[in-house]
């Protein structure tokens, strides 16, 4: 794995059974395409089991911050137990509870509606990059 | 007669656009394709260990569906003990498709969704093939 300084991990849930899972992927993504692109880098959450120990040091190397669809916050979790405690976790519920006009159901292809939730999930992450960067600046 | 239910878990991988055909094409099944014979399980909660997650793969044939050679929805499923029917790889159809040049991870372009489209075929052919001999074994 190539290392690189000043970037922030962005670990996202990716959970199949849920639309928040999709809405946590694509957050995630945006952040890493457009938002962020020279700041931000990840790693499947489950290649932290599959993978070898490259892998398991992704969060000794990096901050990282957990993107979790739901309240089992597996992103976290994960994270955690296989690599390093995360220095932030976002949980897609909780900012859905936010918006609450915002609705989500489909987990395949997303909606206006479901894309513009994804995309204030992903200003939430942006932001915390921005805090988690200026920390190690300090 | 208990009912088969295949457990279909794509790696999801989010570093690039195969792992979202992987994704796109288990959603082509579950919603769309085989909805009463299917179902899906997070692949994140299976690796942190989640006793339902844990359950239901072992108590149904799973289909892992794989992106790359890291092949972490099988090593998942074999890790939790689950019943693997079968194991798809993403790459194996797109090497037998060699014209299609799929891209994106948010959005699929048309080659993706092309190819998502013969990777849902084969999950489905994959998945009656899984039901057939269940029923058999639980006659």
């Amino acid at each position: 794995m190539a290392l690189a300084k000043d970037k922030v991990g962005i670990i996202s849930c990716s959970g199949e059974d849920l639309p928040e899972g999709t809405i946590s992927r694509v957050a995630t993504r945006i952040v890493l395409e457009k938002l962020r692109p020279d700041d931000t880098v990840t790693i499947c959450l489950p290649l932290f089991l599959a993978g070898s120990e490259d892998e398991r040091a992704f969060a000794r190397v990096f901050p990282t911050i957990a993107v979790d669809g739901c309240s089992k916050k597996c992103a976290e979790t994960g994270t955690k137990k296989f690599s390093g405690k995360p220095v932030a976790t976002i949980v897609v519920s909780e900012i859905m509870k936010k918006y609450p006009s915002l609705k989500v159901k489909s987990k395949e292809k997303l909606s206006p509606e479901e894309m513009e939730l994804a995309r204030k999930v992903a200003e939430e992450i942006a932001k915390k990059v921005d805090e988690i960067l200026c920390k190690k600046i300090k | 007669m208990k009912k088969c239910k295949v457990i279909v878990i794509p790696c999801s991988g989010i570093g690039k656009s195969l792992g979202t055909v992987g994704r796109v094409a288990t959603y082509k099944v579950i919603e769309q394709l085989r909805p009463n014979d299917t179902r899906t399980v997070c692949l994140a909660l299976l690796t942190m260990g989640d006793p339902e997650a844990r359950r239901l793969v072992k108590e149904n044939p799973c289909i892992s569906i794989d992106g790359c050679p890291a092949q972490c929805s099988k090593k998942n499923i074999e890790a939790s003990k689950g019943d693997l029917a079968y194991s798809i790889m993403v790459t194996d159809i797109l090497r037998e498709n060699r014209g299609l040049k799929p891209e994106g991870v948010i959005q699929l372009n048309t080659q993706g969704e092309k190819l998502a489209e013969i990777v849902a075929r084969k999950i489905v052919e994959k998945v009656d093939d899984t039901c057939t001999r269940t029923i058999f074994r639980r006659m």
